[in-house]
C-alpha cells in the first residue's frame, strides 16, 4: 500500500494563515509563559532574601548544596529523600517483577482474565489515594506488625497506585507485536516459559517497560498523601515539615526538584526522538505525553 | 504465500493447552490442571492487588457502615448531612468544577497553539515538559511556590502593596481558602488538560481541513462543524478527568492551609490523624465513600453526555 | 450559465494550467508546468512520488500556493483564489470523510457550506450516493465503511456539489488490488455520466492508461509527454516515458537510416530518438518474439523463467544481447521451461533508441 500523501507539506496552509497562526501561537504562548514562570522567579526571589531585609543572599542555596552542612542542620529532609529514592527503587522493581510478567502470561495462558485484570489495575483511578489510604491503615498496621515501621514498606501501595499508568502502557505496546505468535514460534523452537518471556517477549516491549517505568518514577517522587497519612516519610512529606520549620529552604528545594524534573523530561523528549523504536515512530513530546500519570497530584 | 514450504511444527495450541482438544475424558480433567498451573502465575500479582487494593476499598466500603463496635449502622452515613461536612462538600465540588472548566477552556487553548508547532520542535517539546511536571509535580512544591509568589510575604504581594498601594491581604487571607485554592488548582489543571487534550488535537487528521476547504467551508465552518464535534468527546474527558484530579486532590490543600478543613480531603484527614476527636475512623470511611459517590455520579453524567455527542465514536 | 438539458449539472469546464512554478528551497516540485484539459475529459497525470503531480493537483485545487503562473478554469484566473471559493470537488488518497457524519451527512457537507437547504440537501446528497451505488449505507458512519467505500462516499461527496472539475488524488492507492480494478472503472463510468472535467493523480501507469482520455506523464516537475494513453504507450516520447509506462527491454543496436540494427532484426525508430552511434533500443515485450523453432532475422537465446499471468505469459530470456523480456499467449509459452533453447527476434514496431548504457 501506498504510502498516504498528506496535507502537512510546507506551503499547504498559506502563507497568511501560518503566520497567524504563529502569532496566536507566541501570544498565547508568552501569556501562559508568565503565568507559568512567574511562582518560579517568586521561589527564586524569596531564596535569596536576606534575613536583614533588604539585599541578596544565596545563603539558603549554600546550604542546600553542602549535604553535610544539610544532614546537620536539616536530618528529616535528607531522611526524606533517601526514603524517596529507597522507594523508587522498589516501587519500579515491583511493578516490573509483578505486572509485567502476569500481564504477558494472563495474555498467553489465561486469556479470560485480561478483563477482571484490566478493571483492578484501572481501579486506582476511581479510587484516588485519599480514598484509598483511608482502607490502608489497618493494612498497613499489620505489615508494620510484620516488616517494621519503615517508610520503605510503602513501595507495595505505590506500586498498586501506579498500576493505571503502568498498565496502560505495558498493554499498548503488548497490543503492538503479536505476542501469542511470538510465543508460539519460541515454543515450537523448544523455548520454555521463563525464556519466553524474559527472551523473547520483554526485549519487544523495551519501550513500554521503560515508560511504564518512568511513570512509576514521576508518580513515586510526587507522592504525598499516602505517605503523609499513613505517618511515613519520603521527600514530598520531608519538604511539607520543613515547611512549617523554615520556609525558605523548603522553597528551595521544592524549586530545584521542578526544575530536576522539567530538565529530566526535557532529556527524556530528545532521547524519545534518537531512540531507534522498535514500534511506530512516536514523536518525542509524545513519549513525554505518555509519561506522565494522567491523575491527582495526591 | 507459500506457507506450505513451513516444516510441520508443533502444534500451534500448544501455547493455550487450556483450549485444547483432547479426548472428551480427558479433556476436562487436563484443562482443569492447566489452568490451575497456569493460575500460580498470576497468585503474586492476586496478592499485591487483593491486600493493597481490594481490601482497602472493601474496608473503605464496609467501615462506613460500622460503628466503634463493629456493629450496622447508618450513623456515619447520616453523619454526612452535618452542616460543616456539607459544607466541605460543596466546596470541594465547587473548586473542582470552576478549575475543571477553567483548566479546560485555558488548557485547550495552550493545546491549540502547542499543535500548530512544529512537530520535534523547541517550543513543542519545552512547553510538553513543562506542562509534564506542573501536571504532575504539583502538590506540595506548588503550594510553596504559590506561598512564596501570593503569600503574605510574598513576590507579588510585596510587588503590589510596594508599586500600586494595594494590599491584596487587607480583606484577610485569601490564599489559604477557597479564592487560592482555585488559584493554585488551576495552575496545575491547564498543563494537566494540555497533556490530555493535545493528542486529540494532533488526531485531527489534514485531509478533513483540506476536504472542507473544497467543499467550500471557511476556517469558522470548519471549527463549528468538522473539528468542535470531533473535539468534543476528548474536551470533555479531560474536563471529567481535570474535576476528579481537583476533588481528590490533597497534597496542595495540605501544604497550603494550615489551620481548618475547609474541603473534603482535608477532613478526612482531620477524621484519621484524630486532631480534632479520636475515634473518626469510621466517620473518615463514610466521607472517603461520599467521595467515591460523588466521582461516580459526575461519570454517569459524562457517559450520559458521551452518548449524545459520539455515536460515531462506537 | 446555461445547463444543457441532458446533462445532470454544467458541462465540465476547460482547465488550464500555464507555466507553474513551486520551489521548496532548493527542489523544483513544479517546473514550469503547462497543460489544458478539454471540458468533460479525464486527464491522469502519471509519474513517480516527488514528480510533482500531486503538488499540481493541489495547486490546481488552491490549496498550495504557487511561486509563479497561472491556473485558469472555464477562462477565469483562479490564481490566487482560495480553495473554498473555486468550486471544485476533490477526492483524497485516504482518512478524508469526516468521522462524526453519517455517509449522507458528509455527502450533503458541501451542500450544507452552500446553505442549501434541508430537504433539497437530502434529496441532492441522497442521488449522489445512488450515483456511486452506496444508497443503502446512508447512515453509517466512515468507521463501518470498507476502504473502497469510503472512496466511493468521498466520491459521491465531491459530486454533490456539481463542481467545475474534479481532482482525484491517487484515490485507490490505498485499496486493496481486486478493489483497485473495479473502482477505478466505476469512477471512469461516473465521470462520463456526470460530465465532468477530471485531473486524476496516480503512480500506477495500468490503472492511468485504464481510465484516462489523456495521460501526462510527469518527472521533476515537469511534463514529459501529454497524449492519449495508447500514444503514451506506443509511441513514448522521451526515454523516461518509454521505461516508466509499460515494460522494456533494453537491446543493443546500431542506427543506420532511421533505423537500428540489432541482433534480432531492423527496427524503425521513433521521433526523439538517438539518430547515430551504438544506440540500445527500447522495446515492449510484446514486440520480442519467441520460439523453439528457428525465426527469420533470429537469434539464440535460452529461457531463464516463465511466468503465466492467466491468458498471457511472460518469458524472461538471456540473450548475447542481454536479458530480454518476451510476452506471448500462455497457449504459446508451454514448454518454455528454464533453460530451454530458443530463438528469437524483434517485431517491426516502431521503438525509441537511447544512448547505450556501456
Amino acid at each position: 500500500m501506498a504510502a498516504v500523501t498528506g496535507g502537512t507539506r510546507p506551503g499547504s496552509l498559506g502563507r497568511r494563515r501560518r503566520r497567524r497562526q504563529a502569532v496566536q501561537r507566541w501570544v498565547v504562548v508568552a501569556v501562559t509563559g508568565v503565568f507559568f514562570l512567574l511562582p518560579l522567579i517568586a521561589m527564586v526571589e524569596f531564596t535569596t532574601r536576606a534575613p536583614s531585609g533588604s539585599g541578596r543572599t544565596l545563603d539558603v542555596w549554600r546550604t542546600l548544596a553542602d549535604v553535610g552542612r544539610l544532614s546537620e542542620q536539616y536530618p528529616d529532609l535528607l531522611d526524606g529523600v533517601t526514603a524517596s529514592a529507597g522507594l523508587v527503587v522498589l516501587t519500579v522493581l515491583l511493578m516490573l517483577v509483578l505486572l509485567v510478567p502476569t500481564m504477558i502470561w494472563v495474555r498467553l495462558r489465561l486469556p479470560w482474565l485480561r478483563r477482571p485484570m484490566e478493571f483492578a489495575c484501572l481501579l486506582p483511578l476511581t479510587v484516588p489515594a485519599i480514598v484509598l489510604v483511608v482502607g490502608l491503615a489497618p493494612v498497613y498496621a499489620w505489615v508494620a506488625y510484620f516488616l517494621g515501621p519503615s517508610s520503605l514498606t510503602l513501595c507495595f501501595a505505590y506500586t498498586v497506585l501506579v498500576l493505571p499508568y503502568a498498565y496502560r502502557a505495558i498493554d499498548t505496546g503488548l497490543s503492538a507485536i503479536d505476542v501469542r505468535t511470538l510465543s508460539e514460534a519460541a515454543r515450537s523452537l523448544g523455548a520454555g516459559w521463563f525464556t519466553v518471556i524474559a527472551r523473547v517477549v520483554l526485549p519487544n516491549i523495551r519501550s513500554a517497560v521503560l515508560s511504564a517505568s518512568f511513570l512509576s518514577v514521576a508518580l513515586v517522587l510526587g507522592e504525598f498523601t499516602v505517605a503523609n497519612l499513613l505517618s511515613r516519610t519520603n521527600v514530598q512529606v520531608a519538604i511539607n515539615l520543613l515547611g512549617k520549620r523554615d520556609p525558605s529552604i523548603s522553597v528551595a528545594v521544592s524549586l530545584t526538584s521542578l526544575v530536576i524534573a522539567f530538565l529530566l523530561l526535557l532529556v527524556l523528549s530528545l532521547a524519545g526522538v534518537r531512540r531507534r523504536s522498535r514500534g511506530p515512530r512516536r514523536r518525542p513530546d509524545q513519549t513525554v505525553l505518555a509519561a506522565t500519570p494522567v491523575q491527582e497530584i495526591s | 504465500m507459500s506457507s506450505s514450504a513451513l516444516p510441520a511444527a508443533a502444534a500451534p495450541n500448544e501455547a493455550a493447552p487450556a483450549t485444547e482438544v483432547t479426548t472428551s475424558g480427558g479433556r476436562r480433567g487436563r484443562r482443569v490442571t492447566a489452568t490451575a498451573a497456569s493460575l500460580i502465575g498470576v497468585v503474586p500479582f492476586g496478592l499485591l492487588v487483593t491486600f493493597f487494593l481490594a481490601i482497602p476499598t472493601l474496608v473503605v466500603i464496609i467501615g462506613s457502615f460500622l460503628d466503634a463496635d463493629n456493629r450496622f449502622t447508618l450513623a456515619n452515613v447520616r453523619g454526612l448531612a452535618d452542616d460543616v461536612v456539607l459544607q466541605a462538600y460543596w466546596r470541594s465540588i465547587w473548586i473542582s468544577a470552576v478549575t475543571a472548566v477553567v483548566g479546560a477552556l485555558l488548557g485547550a487553548l495552550v493545546a491549540h497553539a502547542v499543535s500548530t508547532a512544529v512537530e520535534g520542535g523547541v517550543l513543542r517539546r519545552v512547553i510538553t515538559a513543562a506542562c509534564g511536571v506542573l501536571a504532575q509535580f504539583g502538590g506540595v512544591t506548588l503550594a510553596f511556590a504559590f506561598l512564596a509568589t501570593f503569600g503574605f510575604t510574598g513576590f507579588v504581594t510585596v510587588w503590589l502593596q510596594n508599586t500600586f498601594g494595594v494590599d491584596p491581604y487587607g480583606a484577610g487571607g485569601w490564599l489559604t481558602d477557597t479564592p487560592g485554592l482555585l488559584l493554585v488548582y488551576s495552575y496545575f489543571q491547564i498543563p494537566l488538560m494540555v497533556i490530555v487534550f493535545l493528542p486529540a488535537l494532533d488526531g485531527l487528521r489534514p485531509q478533513w481541513r483540506e476536504a472542507t476547504e473544497t467543499l467550500g467551508g471557511s476556517t469558522v465552518a470548519y471549527w463549528r462543524h468538522v473539528a468542535g464535534p470531533i473535539l468534543l468527546p476528548s474536551f470533555l474527558g479531560g474536563m471529567l478527568l481535570l474535576f476528579a484530579n481537583a476533588f481528590s486532590a490533597y497534597a496542595t490543600a495540605k501544604a497550603l492551609i494550615s489551620q481548618g478543613s475547609p474541603i473534603v480531603p482535608l477532613k478526612i484527614d482531620a477524621a484519621i490523624s484524630g486532631e480534632v476527636i479520636s475515634g473518626q475512623d469510621n466517620i473518615a470511611k463514610a466521607m472517603a465513600l461520599g467521595m467515591v459517590v460523588v466521582v461516580a455520579v459526575v461519570l454517569w453524567l459524562y457517559a450520559r453526555l458521551q452518548r449524545r455527542t459520539s455515536a460515531w465514536l462506537r | 450559465m446555461t445547463t444543457p438539458a441532458t446533462t445532470t449539472q454544467d458541462s465540465g469546464r476547460e482547465v488550464r494550467l500555464e507555466d507553474l512554478r513551486r520551489t521548496y528551497g532548493d527542489v523544483h516540485a513544479l517546473d514550469g508546468l503547462s497543460l489544458a484539459v478539454a471540458p468533460g475529459r479525464m486527464l491522469v497525470l502519471l509519474g513517480p512520488s516527488g514528480c510533482g503531480k500531486t503538488t499540481a493537483l493541489r495547486a490546481l485545487a488552491g490549496l498550495e500556493e504557487v511561486d509563479g503562473g497561472r491556473v485558469l478554469v472555464g477562462g477565469r484566473d483562479l490564481t490566487g483564489v482560495p480553495a473554498s471559493r473555486r468550486d471544485m470537488g476533490m477526492v483524497f488518497q485516504a482518512y478524508s470523510l469526516f468521522p462524526h457524519l453519517t455517509a449522507l451527512e458528509n455527502v450533503a457537507f458541501g451542500l450544507r457550506m452552500r446553505r442549501v437547504g434541508a430537504s433539497e440537501r437530502r434529496r441532492r446528497a441522497g442521488e449522489a450516493l445512488e450515483l456511486v451505488g452506496l444508497s443503502g449505507l446512508a447512515e453509517r458512519f466512515a468507521g463501518e465503511m470498507s476502504g473502497g467505500q469510503q472512496q466511493r462516499v468521498a466520491l459521491a461527496r465531491a459530486l454533490a456539489i456539481r463542481p467545475s472539475v474534479l481532482l482525484l488524488d491517487e484515490p485507490l492507492s490505498a485499496l486493496d488490488a481486486r478493489v483497485r480494478t473495479q473502482l477505478r472503472e466505476e469512477i471512469r463510468r461516473i465521470q462520463l455520466e456526470v460530465g465532468t472535467t477530471a485531473v486524476f493523480v496516480t503512480h500506477d501507469q495500468e490503472e492511468a492508461l485504464a481510465v484516462a482520455d489523456e495521460v501526462g506523464v510527469m518527472s521533476a516537475g515537469r511534463l514529459e509527454q501529454l497524449a492519449a494513453p495508447q500514444e503514451v504507450y506506443d509511441r513514448p516520447a522521451t526515454p523516461f516515458v518509454a521505461g516508466f509506462v509499460g515494460l522494456t527491454s533494453r537491446v543493443p543496436a546500431t542506427v543506420r537510416d532511421g533505423r537500428a540494427s540489432t541482433a534480432g532484426g531492423e527496427v524503425p525508430l521513433l521521433p526523439g530518438s538517438v539518430d547515430a552511434g551504438s544506440v540500445d533500443v527500447l522495446v515492449r515485450p510484446e514486440a520480442v518474439l519467441v520460439s523453439r523453432d528457428d525465426l527469420a532475422d533470429g537469434a539464440a537465446g535460452r529461457v531463464v523463467h516463465t511466468s503465466f499471468l492467466g491468458a498471457l505469459a511472460r518469458v524472461t530470456l538471456a540473450t548475447d544481447a542481454g536479458e530480454l523480456l518476451a510476452q506471448l499467449p500462455a497457449s504459446a509459452a508451454t514448454g518454455l521451461g528454464p533453460g530451454t533453447p530458443v530463438t528469437w527476434s524483434l517485431a517491426a514496431t516502431p521503438a525509441l533508441a537511447v544512448p547505450s548504457e556501456t
